[in-house]
């Protein structure tokens, strides 16, 4: 058990380096949804009128959520990357632990993700935006996203190593960026036609922004919407538990077999 | 067995789609020695080293590497084996330095023997640049550093200067040679009949993905014999000086035009050069040049395969 823990720590700290070496990419990729947040907050939020409810303090914990869902584009693209280099020849004739690999680049995304919330959590508060659920509620709060967050780097990361070319995994993970707009993330889907709205809410960012609505105290949960959004907290844990259950075996097997 | 063999396979197969890159390939390295596997581009090479580290599993055949079952244990073969791929497998976007440390991490070895190993590869004054602004020499290099790092028992290295300047490829060479001085049992893949004559102890020729021969090279040359050359003064000569070299040495001689001469191979050790230059002296033949040589690993591999390796690596 210590092993992993070791190996893993190695491979974490390895791609931690690699961000300070490059930092382009995890800047840009923290940037975003700042850029985001102002563009939907400002240009969309203008024209939007919420009954009883600000837009823009609506909007933080939706982009909050949608940039946790980043995951998967991050942990597809390096995966993809890694699966070309002749460094992973070298890793898999090293006796390491086998799932030390993925969990390593898990890792040290959870951490860059958690760095990354801190710029887009002090705009979000310059917007207006405020935790109004406690101390206990902004705790939970946090934790749901880093464990989305975490589980959807895992399932990045099985799609990465599934895919046949960087490219390929580039294309694939520019379409990730629909999952938040299919969600309740920047619009309520109370207002969706009837087969989407049923889509968007059990779409797992759904939950989770529910979730993180709930929690953070800037919105409680509609009850007549499906159940993982009815109940989000149960929601968004069950649909974290379940992409985690599914892609962590099948990626490291995956790592194994390729 | 396995006390003498660092690497003993039986049978190996492996079969990617329609193509059988293995035909049950045997291999028997002794501890301590240089093995070459020499073959063509496509004969198994990379295929047999990628299972032999483990990377690969094989579709039949068995295999001991460092006194391990490479099927049932290869956890333990991992643990003494070092490997250099074909491709630098080092992170270029890490520092020569922050490669070795990542790797000595992974291998629970202290992290100090980086910067020796930096040094032993003259590679100290480029430890902190990114490991992909290296020139080819350096990075291949880099991985051997990192082959390293722990002493392997056994450590393999594939093609290990495909692609390199001279001057790198014998930097290579001396790091190997320290390497074997220091007990390591190597196996080499290679294209160049150079580097196997250099550096091997034995030599496995390998062609559609099994071993056709092996011996030392010395034994290797001595299969065809030696290489009898004449190079005479006048072109038209050169039919009277092959058809001496037909009656002494049994094989059809090969004629160069542009160099005036004509070659062939001899089993017969009782072939000196005073006899031949006595018969080419005799049948009139004006004789510039004449000499009796062992042969190149590139005339063993020809006369072996019936193919030259160029044409099979082109």
């Amino acid at each position: 058990m210590s092993a992993i823990i070791l190996d893993s720590t190695a491979v974490l700290g390895r791609h931690l380096l690699r961000m300070r070496h490059a930092p382009a990419i995890p800047v840009m990729t923290q940037t975003m949804p700042i850029v985001f947040l102002l563009f939907f907050g400002y240009v969309f939020g203008s024209a939007m009128a919420m009954p009883g409810a600000d837009y823009r303090a609506f909007l933080v914990p939706g982009m909050l959520v949608a940039t946790a869902a980043n995951g998967i584009m991050t942990g597809m693209f390096t995966a993809a990357q890694d699966s070309h280099r002749g460094v992973m020849d070298r890793f898999r004739s090293l006796p390491m632990s086998r799932g030390a690999v993925p969990l390593g680049q898990a890792a040290a995304d959870l951490v860059a993700a958690a760095a990354g919330l801190v710029p887009l959590l002090l705009v979000g508060l310059a917007m207006g935006w405020r935790i109004e659920g406690g101390a206990l509620g902004a705790l939970g709060g946090f934790g749901i996203l880093l464990l989305f967050r975490f589980a959807a780097t895992w399932a990045g990361i099985l799609l990465g190593l599934a895919s046949r070319s960087e490219e390929a995994a580039g294309q694939l993970g520019g379409a990730t960026f629909m999952l938040p707009l299919l969600s309740n993330a920047y619009l309520p889907t109370d207002g969706l036609p009837g087969a989407l709205r049923t889509v968007a809410e059990w779409n797992p960012v759904s939950a989770v922004t529910a979730a993180v609505r709930d929690l953070f105290g800037n919105a409680t949960p509609a009850t007549d919407a499906a159940w993982p959004v009815a109940h989000p907290v149960a929601g968004a844990v069950c649909w974290s538990l379940v992409l985690l259950a599914v892609c962590v075996p099948l990626a490291v097997r995956r790592y194994t077999r390729s | 067995m396995t006390t003498t063999y660092a690497v003993l396979s039986e049978g190996l197969e492996k079969r990617f789609g329609d193509v059988r890159a293995l035909r049950g390939l045997d291999l028997a390295v002794a501890r301590g020695t240089v093995c070459a596997v020499l073959g063509p581009n496509g004969a198994g090479k990379t295929t047999a080293v990628r299972i032999l580290t483990t990377l690969i599993r094989p579709d039949a055949g068995s295999a001991m590497v460092a006194g391990h079952d490479l099927r049932r244990d290869p956890a333990a073969v991992r643990r003494r084996i070092g490997v250099v791929g074909q491709y630098a497998s080092v992170d270029g976007d890490l520092t020569g330095a922050e490669n070795l440390r990542l790797f000595a991490r992974l291998l629970r070895a202290p992290r100090t023997g980086a910067a020796e190993l930096l040094e032993r590869f003259g590679l100290t004054d480029a430890a902190d640049r990114p490991a992909r602004t290296y020139s080819g020499g350096m990075r291949r290099r880099l991985d051997l550093a990192a082959g390293l790092i722990t002493r392997p028992e056994v450590l393999f290295l594939d093609e290990p200067t495909t692609g390199l300047d001279p001057h790198s490829r014998n930097e290579i060479w001396d790091a190997v040679r320290q390497l074997t001085e220091e007990g390591t049992t190597v196996l080499l893949t290679t294209q160049y009949l150079e580097e196997a004559d250099r550096l091997a102890d034995d030599v496995v020729l390998i062609d559609g993905g099994r071993a056709t021969h092996n011996g030392t090279p010395a034994e290797l040359k001595a299969l065809i014999g030696n290489y009898a050359e004449v190079v005479v003064l006048d072109r038209a000569a050169l039919p009277a000086a092959a058809a001496v070299l037909d009656q002494l040495t049994g094989s059809e001689p090969v004629l160069d035009a542009e160099r005036r001469s004509a070659g062939a191979v001899t089993t017969d050790a009782t072939l000196t050069l005073p006899r031949l230059v006595r018969e080419l002296d005799a049948a009139g033949v004006a004789v510039l040049d004449a000499g009796l040589r062992p042969p190149t690993l590139d005339e063993v591999f020809l006369r072996l395969t019936g193919r030259p390796v160029k044409e099979l690596a082109a």
